[in-house]
């Protein structure tokens, strides 16, 4: 397979959030602002990456029957990991994205990859898939983090762009995350198909 | 490679070998990162402190409170310079919030005015109540700011029930749950004065 084509797939063709719609849950949870969106999408990828190596590296030691329970516990041990690592080294990330952390290990994103690409592909497709994937849900989530940020309380990446007289709430609360994300893809599938 | 078959003792084994690694992994990172953890824990407590009282070169070891209502205790910090009382900073909190517990750390001078406050944790709405953050201590609405205030002499509770400070504009819960745990824990300075002075000298 075409290495270069896999790597940029995740970005448009099969962008997670808004061509594959997976992994909504996390995506309009954390994304309040484009850095909650960075910090998330990057522990994704790093877990993404991981589980995706692990699993295309050990799946002919599984038997189907099991597979999706072994898939779960290796992607939920990469998880931890990251917790901690975060917890420990970078406490102020954590601190914002504390509650989503775990929230991974059910993200249907990774299992999905798992399930559809790494048990199927030798470990450089799939370290790649996971990259691939991994940064097209980064790219994403700041897009859509940014949007809101920007709308929602006239800042992006905490840099303030004008007066939070004049901005409308709505776009920080749940409502605007769904509103944002149904123009997004409605954008990009246009994108797509011209 | 062909695919293990699906045999029973297959499926025990896979399963038992994933779990056993991905046990004996975690316990090492565990290991790895218990003390930076703990580290970065006390580290962040003791900014909000310095953040939160006048300047200080001494702190007490903290003494648990038992709060006025509620089962959780506070967390009392004595601060000294040149031997002699400055402030203390109490740990409190509230489960008041529009989201589940708000942790703050709040600064009490000796003349028993609220002197600062950090917000520890929190879950409030972004760009609502996690206003509060900053809200409750700005310089330029002084209806709004509790620094230098006393809940003795000031009405700690938001205007729109009668009290002498301005809620945060659409986030009433949230200024409710903010200065309940603010008077929760004056109420325990209160209460713990003789004590507090007396203490540790």
């Amino acid at each position: 397979m075409n290495q270069w084509k896999n790597f940029t797939k995740g970005f448009i063709k099969e962008n997670p959030v808004f061509v594959l719609v997976l992994g909504m849950c996390p995506t309009l949870g954390v994304t309040s602002s484009a850095i909650n969106g960075l910090g998330m999408g990057l522990a994704t990828t790093f877990v993404l990456v991981m589980a995706n190596i692990v699993i295309s590296m050990v799946k002919s030691f599984i038997p189907e029957k099991v597979r999706i329970p072994s898939f779960i516990v290796i992607i939920a041990a990469f998880v931890t990991v990251v917790q901690l690592m975060m917890q420990a080294y970078l406490p102020s990330l954590y601190k914002s994205l504390g509650l989503f952390i775990p929230l991974i290990v059910v993200n249907c994103i990774v299992l999905g990859r798992a399930e559809a690409f790494a048990s199927k592909n030798n470990i450089i497709s799939s370290a790649i898939d996971g990259l691939s994937i991994g940064l097209g849900f980064s790219f994403a989530l700041v897009l859509l983090g940014g949007i809101r940020e920007i709308l929602g309380s006239g800042k992006i990446f905490d840099i303030t762009l004008y007066s939070e007289n004049y901005v409308s709430l709505i776009f920080v609360l749940a409502p605007g995350a769904f509103i944002v994300l149904g123009y997004l893809i409605a954008f990009i599938n246009q994108i797509r198909k011209s | 490679m062909a695919q293990r078959e699906s045999t029973f003792i297959n499926m025990v084994v896979t399963l038992f070998v994933i779990t056993l690694i991905a046990g004996g992994t975690l316990g090492y990172v565990y290991t790895l990162t218990e003390a930076p953890i703990a580290i970065a824990k006390e580290k962040a407590q003791k900014e909000a402190i310095k953040t939160v009282l006048p300047e200080f070169d001494k702190l007490s070891n903290p003494f648990k409170v038992a709060a006025e209502e509620g089962s959780d205790s506070l967390e009392f910090f004595l601060a000294y310079k040149n031997n002699e009382l400055v402030g203390t900073a109490i740990k409190t909190y509230t489960k008041k919030g529009f989201s589940g517990l708000v942790s703050i750390m709040a600064g009490v001078d000796t003349d028993g005015n609220i002197c600062g406050y950090q917000v520890l944790e929190h879950a409030e709405t972004p760009g609502l109540g996690s206003k509060m953050t900053t809200w409750f201590k700005s310089t330029e609405k002084p209806k709004q700011s509790i620094i230098g205030k006393s809940p003795k002499t000031t009405k700690f509770t938001v205007s729109k029930d009668g009290g002498d400070i301005d809620a945060i504009t659409a986030s009433t819960i949230s200024s409710r749950a903010f200065l309940d745990a603010i008077v929760r824990a004056y109420n325990s300075y209160e209460k713990n004065l003789e004590s507090n002075t007396g203490n540790k000298k």
